[in-house]
């Protein structure tokens, strides 16, 4: 994203922003996954809402994950949840007959 | 048992294996039956028993496994694949672009993509974006250093998508090359 990042950083020259889209995409996993204090949160937070790229980017990102997530789901068979309940009954038996 | 379905997806991610997975599973349930003594009323109960899982598969399955351990993840660049199929000169320019990107990944890519992670990228990302953990939480259940579980992360999420761009790509679900035809 060179030409965004210079684009952009012509842009904070004249509104004297304090971020630049290299570091914004840089720390953009942190952002996402919340684990920034919150003067950084929102300092990449107001990039990411000026910074069409970089916005479009964040957006692009937390719905991959997304879309991640759901795709991995998998039916459970229901012959291992009842193989699960005998094996758990029959370790129960064997604690009860022990005392 | 309202945690088995994220656990047996979980197993099966890890183990890529629908008979080990469900073994790893049931081991699991056992383990945390017979150890329900040592946890800790008011500690988080959902993270005690992927803690079993991850450690069970590690020391069992992982171990009898035959190929040679990869270790690390090749470097990728961040935003690979919004590079690819979002902006100018993506897939397709247009409202939906970015959608129609996503619906490339199919279940059957997404979980392939996945499990060509090596184990410690591959557990790392499963546990944050798909089971939802945090950091913290992750360095607890995987025993490494909240540095290291962010690093793993960080380069497993650049790797999948490497990963899932590819091999959407070799399933014709998106063009191989990054500047496809512009209607």
């Amino acid at each position: 994203m060179a030409e965004d990042a210079k684009t952009s950083g012509n842009a904070e020259a004249l509104f004297g922003k304090t971020m630049d889209c290299h570091e914004a995409v840089h720390q953009l996993y942190h952002f996402l996954d919340g684990q920034l204090t919150e003067e950084r949160r929102s300092q990449i937070a107001e990039h990411l809402n000026y910074c069409a790229p970089c916005g479009g980017a964040a957006e692009f990102e937390a719905e991959l994950r997304l879309v991640i997530a759901n795709r991995c789901k998998d039916h459970v068979p229901e012959a291992l949840i009842r193989r699960i309940a005998t094996a758990i009954d029959e370790e129960s038996r064997q604690h009860d007959g022990e005392r | 048992m309202e945690f088995m379905p994220g656990l047996y997806s979980a197993a099966l991610r890890m183990t890529r294996n629908a008979a080990d997975a469900e073994d790893l599973v049931q081991e699991t349930y056992l383990k945390a039956y017979r150890s329900y003594g040592s946890f800790q009323e008011g500690t988080n109960l959902r993270a005690w028993l992927y803690r079993i899982l991850t450690n069970t598969y590690i020391n069992s399955y992982r171990a009898a496994r035959r190929r040679p351990e990869v270790t690390d993840v090749e470097d990728v660049e961040d935003l690979y694949l919004y590079k690819r199929m979002a902006g100018p000169g993506g897939i397709r320019a247009g409202r939906s672009a970015e959608d129609e990107a996503l619906d490339a990944f199919t279940d059957d890519v997404v979980k392939s993509a996945l499990e060509e992670l090596p184990d410690a990228f591959r557990i790392a990302v499963l546990l944050a974006d798909v089971e939802g953990f945090s950091y913290k939480e992750i360095s607890e259940i995987t025993d490494v250093p909240i540095g290291t579980v962010m690093s793993r992360i960080h380069r497993g999420r650049r790797a999948l998508q490497k990963a899932l761009h590819d091999t959407a790509a070799a399933r014709g679900l998106v063009g191989s090359t990054s500047g496809a035809s512009v209607e």
